[in-house]
């Protein structure tokens, strides 16, 4: 197979007729003297997907992405624009534009291009809309429809999805550094509608990762996400109110690490720190986390949905330590952040696509693995809760008060599970929840690949994870 | 947009031209909507620009149906092979989709005939520079307004303006144009180790029926310096009284029950609810798709269906579903011209002032921001994030922070006391504070 970077060419330079002098050309237009930083960003996206809804293949559909993203930044300036269309003409109003924030003559030229390889690659170039054939995604689609009505009588409706993307992007920047990266990425959702006793009550369920089709078939995994569905919905459908008030909260492991994306997370990401708007802003070397609490986040690790082999700004993803032993070590960066923080990109400038600008993001964020049994922190609680689903979260950064909304919990009664609980949203502050972290569990375990972040209207695909943990005092927001 | 009447005739054109090409390829039926605008954003913070945005949008999205099944496609790049490149898309999914009775175009009887003029287009013509300036100036009000405002999120103005066509095989071809602008002010307030972040807004789609830069960072002063000295509560039962911008959720949460969708897969917290009481006698919530220069105005719905001023509620009982075509047929009933949702939904006041319903709240909590979305749409559950202030004897006593309230949905509508004349127009959905008896308030206060 082609190397990445003659991919990246051939999918995206070639067929609009782009040469090397072309692109020197835009880059007389963008950049002047006083630039710190400019970049084209061009990408090329195929998206694909399928509904099965009341037991029939509802709708397919296909859409085409494709664009080239112009910046220029002078300071904490940036100038920027963007064209749907790749043409050396669009290009260059585009350049134009950007470069109006500026208003000095320009005086930039880049003689050579020189072309990078990856120095790393955590997924395969394989396009994944063409991993199964039209036939198989639709059998996969229905076979997940049956399992799920097979499971329980109780089920009345069925809804499921497989989507599918796959993006090349390629970077110019002003150091006539040429970068590219091919990035597949699969999902499947279930959603079920279940009656019993005259009551309904929905669940849903879901993965995938920078992966092809047959990931949902092996290991039977899309038949796994139809059980999961099912399992949780009738679980809530005997959910007895949840309490209200401040009590002691055990966290499940894998996805119930959106915890930390909304209570840590976002708070350490560089912008907002550069700004001094964060609740952890200059708090580098503190004690942010009780002891024993260590955040990465990394985006390094093989297929996941977070992970990157480069960012959207050409540099290396890592794993990086955010937290070590509950001290603050870093920030997530991207390129602009970290200039003007002093310092170097960790790998997490990131963007929704050509036509919004970079800024730093999450990619797969999770807590370590302590020491103890699930069991024994469940054992711990005399009465709280434990919470081992959720449905998504939100934090202010400024203030440090976060929200997440638990899909299956239980009541913990004396150190037994007990009922489950209907859903609640949790909510606390950030910077005082980690210091409430209590127990740390042996297991930890990362999400199923169905997490998406949003931040300033753009959304990305992220990873969590977290072991089993214990939070000695947060706000329950039932009703009983 | 300088030239919209050229642009106009250039995508309805394309409309046309790609309609053919569908039938050509021997689709029984097709419908495509293209959308193309520009706009600019300019984003200042802590007095000096920080990013300035040209924005230049278009997209093309079409269904065609083979008989009972369709496919669809869409694609950001307007030149012909990668229209044909979707087109083809659409059309080797149709092959794969299964035979659906209730699918195709709305029945071409109910097209929109006569477009009214609406008014919606207003292109702002202002340059990066002027863009700045006014950013700033709202900035500046903001952070001059008090010591305790340190620090800022930003400020910035966003001016919008493009062309929507839709298409559909019955020959219906419509235009709208239209714009959005809008003027945003975030700051920070400090008190010791507290940090609060408020800010506010204003949108219009005539640039000069916006609020002032000043008074837009004067408000934002305003409300960020209200939120230092947040106390938190300790677990009760209360009245709730929800600020117009609020409010809008509770109105979303039942639009949401009452879909078509959430019908026919009985997903709905309120099956099988028209004719039923769903709210006391008081309530009227109807559309009003005419409203000149409204941000919801729309002469026909996503399937080219003509709107129509409706009630959706009427002395307390559901009068329509909001339906789509697809979603009729599958009920056994006929269309209500909201495919995409409803166009300017008003929920009718019950006269009373704001400060007359913190007197009728009594004691309570006022909520002006909601955070989180534990609402589940079938049993109609809801527990949110909220912040606001505690009211003793109609007046508000002090800054409330990091509660949550929790409910049913379905008694909160019973338990709708009131429905202030506070409206906010600032949003498709219109509506005044809502005063709610009781709900459950959660806290780690003491």
């Amino acid at each position: 197979m082609m190397n990445t970077m003659d991919y990246a060419q051939d999918r995206i330079l070639d067929p609009a007729g782009l040469t090397d002098d072309h692109l020197d050309q835009v880059f007389s237009h963008l950049l002047s003297a006083q630039s710190d930083l400019a970049d084209l960003y061009f990408q090329s996206a195929r998206y694909e997907s399928w509904t099965l809804e009341d037991r029939i293949i509802k709708n397919g559909s296909y859409s085409i992405e494709q664009g080239v993203g112009v910046r220029t930044v002078i300071g904490e300036k940036t100038g920027f624009s963007y064209s749907d269309e790749i043409t050396l003409d669009a290009l260059i109003a585009s350049a134009k534009a950007a470069n109006a924030i500026v208003k000095s003559s320009h005086s930039g030229r880049i003689k050579t291009w020189s072309r990078q390889d990856n120095p790393q690659a955590f997924y395969d170039k394989e396009n994944p809309l063409h991993s199964l054939a039209e036939e198989e995604k639709i059998a996969l689609l229905r076979q997940v429809d049956e399992e799920a009505r097979r499971l329980s009588p109780y089920v009345k409706q069925v809804t499921a999805s497989l989507s599918g993307a796959f993006e090349t992007i390629l970077i110019a920047d002003q150091d006539g550094k040429l970068m590219a990266d091919v990035r597949p990425l699969i999902r499947m959702n279930v959603s079920v509608i279940i009656e019993k006793d005259g009551k309904t009550e929905s669940a849903g369920s879901g993965g995938g990762g920078r992966q092809c089709f047959d990931y949902f078939t092996e290991k039977a995994r899309a038949l796994g996400y139809a059980r999961e569905a099912v399992r949780q919905a009738l679980v809530n459908i005997d959910a007895v109110a949840a309490p209200a008030g401040a009590m002691p909260v055990v966290l499940g492991s894998g996805w119930p690490g959106v915890l930390l994306h909304e209570a840590v997370g976002h708070g350490l990401e560089g912008d907002f720190n550069r700004k001094g708007t964060s609740a952890f802003s200059g708090k580098i070397g503190q004690q942010v986390a009780s002891k024993g609490v260590t955040v990465v986040d990394n985006g390094t690790l093989e297929q996941r949905r977070g992970s990157l082999s480069i960012d959207d700004e050409g540099t290396a993803t890592q794993n990086t330590t955010l937290i070590e032993d509950g001290i603050l070590k870093a920030y997530m960066l991207d390129k602009l952040n970290a200039r003007l923080m002093g310092t170097q990109s960790t790998g997490n400038g990131r963007r929704e696509s050509y036509a919004h600008l970079p800024m730093p993001r999450m990619t797969n964020t999770y807590m370590l693995a302590g020491a103890q049994q699930a069991d024994d922190i469940i054992a711990s609680v005399d009465k709280g809760i434990y919470a081992v689903n959720f449905a998504g979260g939100q934090v202010d950064i400024t203030s440090g008060k976060f929200v997440f909304s638990a899909s299956e919990a239980y009541l913990i009664e004396k150190g037994k599970v007990g009922k489950a609980v209907k859903g609640a949203t949790l909510i606390g502050n950030g910077p005082e929840v980690m210091q409430h972290i209590s127990m740390i569990g042996n297991d930890l375990a990362l999400d199923s690949g169905v997490g998406n972040c949003g931040k300033a209207g753009q959304t990305v695909p992220v990873g969590v994870g977290q072991p089993t943990l214990k939070i000695d005092n947060l706000t329950v927001g039932g009703t009983a | 947009m300088s030239q919209i009447t050229q642009i106009e005739t250039e995508l309805k054109s394309l409309a046309a031209d790609l309609l053919k090409q569908a039938q050509q390829k021997g689709a029984s039926a097709a419908e495509l909507s293209i959308q193309k605008g520009e706009g600019l954003s300019a984003e200042v913070r802590m007095g000096d620009v920080e990013t300035l945005e040209y924005h230049r949008d278009q997209s093309l999205s079409m269904t065609v149906y083979f008989g009972q099944r369709k496919g669809s496609a869409s694609t950001a790049d307007l030149s012909s092979h990668a229209i044909a490149d979707s087109l083809d898309a659409a059309c080797r999914i149709a092959k794969y989709t299964s035979e659906d009775e209730f699918s195709g175009l709305a029945d071409a009887a109910l097209m929109a005939q006569n477009l009214p003029a609406l008014d919606l287009y207003h292109p702002w013509e202002i340059a990066a520079e002027a863009a700045i300036e006014l950013a700033l100036r709202s900035e500046t009000t903001a952070l001059n307004a008090d010591a305790r405002i340190n620090n800022s999120d930003g400020a910035s103005l966003n001016s919008y303006s493009g062309l929507g066509v839709y298409a559909n095989s019955h020959g219906f071809i419509g235009s709208q144009a239209g714009s959005q602008h809008y003027i945003n002010c975030a700051v920070i307030a400090q008190q010791g180790d507290i940090m609060e972040r408020d800010g506010w807004y204003d949108i219009n789609r005539v640039p000069a029926q916006l609020d002032s830069p000043e008074q837009i960072g004067a408000t934002a002063a305003k409300q960020v310096l209200k939120r230092l000295d947040a106390r938190k509560l300790a677990t009760c039962e209360a009245a709730i009284l929800y600020d117009p911008r609020m409010a809008r959720s509770l109105i979303g949460h039942f639009t949401g029950a009452i879909s078509g969708v959430a019908q026919y897969r009985k997903a709905s917290f309120l099956q099988d609810s028209l004719e039923q009481a769903v709210f006391p006698e008081f309530i009227h919530l109807y559309e009003q798709p005419y409203i000149p220069q409204a941000l919801g105005s729309a002469a026909y719905d996503r399937e080219g269906v003509a709107t129509r001023e409706q009630d959706f509620v009427k002395a307390g009982r559901v009068s329509n579903y909001l339906l789509s075509s697809y979603s009729a047929k599958k009920l056994g009933m006929q269309t209500t011209a909201t495919a995409g949702g409803a166009h300017n939904l008003c929920l009718a006041s019950t006269g009373q002032s704001f400060a007359e319903l913190l007197t009728m709240m009594d004691t309570g909590l006022l909520v002006t921001e909601l955070m989180g979305s534990s609402v589940n749409g079938v049993t109609g559950d809801y527990s949110r994030g909220a912040a606001g202030f505690w009211v003793e004897k109609g007046e508000i006593q002090y800054a409330v922070k990091e509660v949550t309230i929790a409910g049913n949905l379905k008694d909160m509508y019973q338990q709708i006391v009131a429905v202030g004349n506070d409206i906010d127009i600032k949003s498709a959905t219109r509506t005044g504070s809502i005063l709610i008896e009781r709900m459950t308030i959660a806290g780690s206060g003491a």
